[in-house]
């Protein structure tokens, strides 16, 4: 039987070698000696074959990868990364915004406090969870749970995963823009490290809203940028068919981001993207969060002063002459 | 008595729906059709008035610089780095080149950034202050106008007097991508030392002023102040309307709106603004007595 399953358009090749090799077993496993042979050597193909695809993604078959249905999503990495997690919730002001999940949490022996979007894996979580979109009162959420771990000296560890902010009537009549710009304003000064991962999508404001801090990293499929390309290609194109165009000039990948200076490190994915092996994936995360935390494991007020520094000197313009 | 006190009720005249008008430019003419009202007026007449239409209240979207007239005492003003403009670092291309587009705004508006910046005097106190340009690809923020931003407040902090800024904005310079992005943080987390330091910044709101900017500086004031009529909000009205799927209610994300919900302090009309910005900074800032050299 076929099990339908979704995959991206330049991942075809790759899921019919897989199809063949699935068939191939079938016929091994009732003694067809050939067959068995026949496996081993698929299997060689297809790990060169997703080497190959996967070492030449464009800038927009890595968003999609960003937003495949079966990537991994902050609460996976903390079931597989966290030894404890304590969630709370709400805003104190209005409601708990459920596109947005924190609390305290421990990785690998450090006690932190977790802030991280949150998508749905079908209509009916997303619905509970708005599609990762936070409302004004998901990022006063998640600047009261700031707060706490200044209180309490605890380092904050963030997970970015969004298509943006909410745009809504509620949202505007609640201050989106306030919301996003006092977190800005807030983390600026927020005296315990702050450690920030773009696990899958970084929208814009709805991104930045919870993304200023020490240290951003940034997973090897995931994208960053001012606008979606959807979005980005429907007012400078005209037409949101034009995303990939967008997506090229935009250049919103982890490499790009690295090079432009706007991100601290990389982390790699297995082959074939985050959503091929979550466990895989969860390891390789691991191993960046706890070089930070131990990096992080004392502190002192200096780090504002460092952190203000670091945005101080954003951008690239031209002075004249 | 100023002419514009007459019991006027901006909230009936503004209430309209979005104010969403396209950046016009004001045509040649001695006369001229108000956008709002529809009166005709005489053009020498409505520009004593400060292009704020005398029968219905409507204000015409003027450009930043004329802001330095209506707030800063005559002859006070000193620009700062007027010679920082945009650069192309990412070689983006839509329709044309960034760069290109650069060049040909440079020419066709005179101007090199889509902020002024400079020091002058308010009613005598010595503040520093931005003037947003819309005219400049939509008052849009990229690196050039955060950096000259971020070195407005900077020149505050050193000289310690008041931050003031005019907005105006359709939000981000999509074309600097990440860049852009990063104004925000950029701008707003150069407030944070502003505020540590005790000094004031008042936030002036004029039509447009979204996203990007609004979900930034413009939102930070310690006190924020609006023009009548002004389109404020995070996201752009069509794309609620297109996500949401239903009309918007009437007057959504106006500055009448806005203050209703609390997210601004006060609606000023033009020809106050220099008067209230004057009376705050009287209760914001004691001018230090020494004396800069
Ligand atoms: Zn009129």
């Amino acid at each position: 039987m076929k099990v339908q399953q979704f995959h991206l358009d330049f991942e075809r090749p790759l899921v019919e070698l897989e199809e063949r090799i699935r068939e191939l077993r079938i016929k091994a496993s009732a003694g067809d000696g050939h067959a068995a042979r026949e496996i081993i050597e698929l299997e060689a193909k297809l790990n060169a074959m997703r080497s190959e695809v996967y070492g030449n993604l464009s800038r927009w078959h890595r968003v999609q990868v960003a937003r495949h249905p079966k990537r991994p999503y902050s609460l996976d990495y903390i079931n597989k990364l966290a030894t404890d997690f304590i969630e709370l919730h709400g805003d104190r002001g209005f409601r708990d915004d459920p596109a947005v999940v924190g609390g305290f949490a421990t990785f690998f022996g450090h006690k932190v406090m977790f802030v991280g979007q949150q998508k749905g894996r079908n209509t009916k979580e997303n619905i509970q969870r708005n599609f990762g979109m936070m409302h004004p009162e998901g990022y006063r959420k998640a600047l009261r749970l700031f707060r706490l771990a200044e209180k309490f000296r605890l380092p904050i560890v963030i997970f970015i995963d969004t298509p943006g902010a909410f745009p809504g009537i509620g949202a505007e009549e609640r201050g989106q823009a306030e919301a996003i710009a006092r977190n800005i304003f807030e983390m600026a000064r927020i005296s315990v490290p702050i450690i920030i991962t773009i696990i899958g999508e970084g929208a814009s404001g709805g991104a930045l809203g919870i993304g200023v801090g020490d240290t951003v990293l940034m997973m090897e499929n995931a994208w960053y940028s001012v606008i979606s390309p959807e979005g980005c290609a429907a007012i400078l194109w005209r037409d949101r068919a034009e995303a990939p165009k967008a997506a090229e000039a935009l250049k919103l990948t982890a490499p790009d981001l690295l090079e432009l200076g706007m991100i601290d490190r990389i982390i790699p994915e297995p082959v074939g993207g985050a959503h091929t092996d979550p466990d895989k994936a969860a390891e390789l995360l691991g191993i960046e969060l706890r070089r930070e935390l131990e990096r992080f494991a004392t502190f002192d007020e200096s780090i504002i002063a460092k952190r203000l520094d670091k945005y101080r000197n954003m951008g690239v313009f031209d002075s004249g002459g | 008595m100023e002419k514009n006190d007459k019991k006027i009720p901006w909230f009936k005249r503004y209430n309209k729906g979005p104010v969403d008008q396209p950046a016009r430019e004001i045509p040649d003419g001695l006369w001229i059709k108000c956008e709002s009202c529809g009166e005709i007026i005489y053009k020498k007449e409505l520009s004593k008035n400060l292009w704020v239409c005398s029968i219905c209240g409507h204000h015409f979207r003027i450009d930043g610089k004329d802001y330095i007239d209506i707030l800063i005492d005559e002859g006070t003003f000193q620009e700062f780095d007027s010679n920082i403009t945009s650069k192309d670092s990412l070689n983006f291309i839509d329709s044309k080149r960034y760069s290109e587009r650069i060049k040909e705004t440079v020419i066709k508006t005179g101007l090199n950034s889509a902020i002024t910046t400079g020091i002058g005097t308010i009613d005598s106190i010595q503040v520093s202050c931005g003037f947003m340009e819309f005219r400049f690809i939509g008052g849009s923020m990229g690196s050039a106008l955060g950096e000259k931003f971020t070195r407005a407040v900077e020149r505050a902090i050193e000289m310690e007097i008041p931050l003031i800024v005019v907005s105006a904005s359709g939000g981000a310079r999509m074309q600097e991508s990440i860049l852009s992005l990063m104004q925000m943080a950029k701008t707003g987390t150069a407030l944070t030392r502003l505020h540590n330091l005790g000094l004031p910044f008042v936030s002036i709101l004029t039509h447009p002023t979204t996203a990007g900017v609004m979900a930034s500086y413009a939102s930070l004031g310690d006190v924020i102040i609006s023009e009548p009529g002004a389109l404020l909000g995070f996201a752009g009205p069509r794309v609620i309307q297109q996500t949401i799927g239903t009309e918007l209610p009437e007057g959504f994300q106006s500055a009448e709106f806005v203050l209703e919900h609390g997210f601004i302090d006060k609606i000023v009309p033009r020809n106050r603004l220099k008067a209230t910005v004057a009376g705050l900074l009287r209760y914001m800032y004691e001018p230090a007595v020494k004396t800069v050299t």
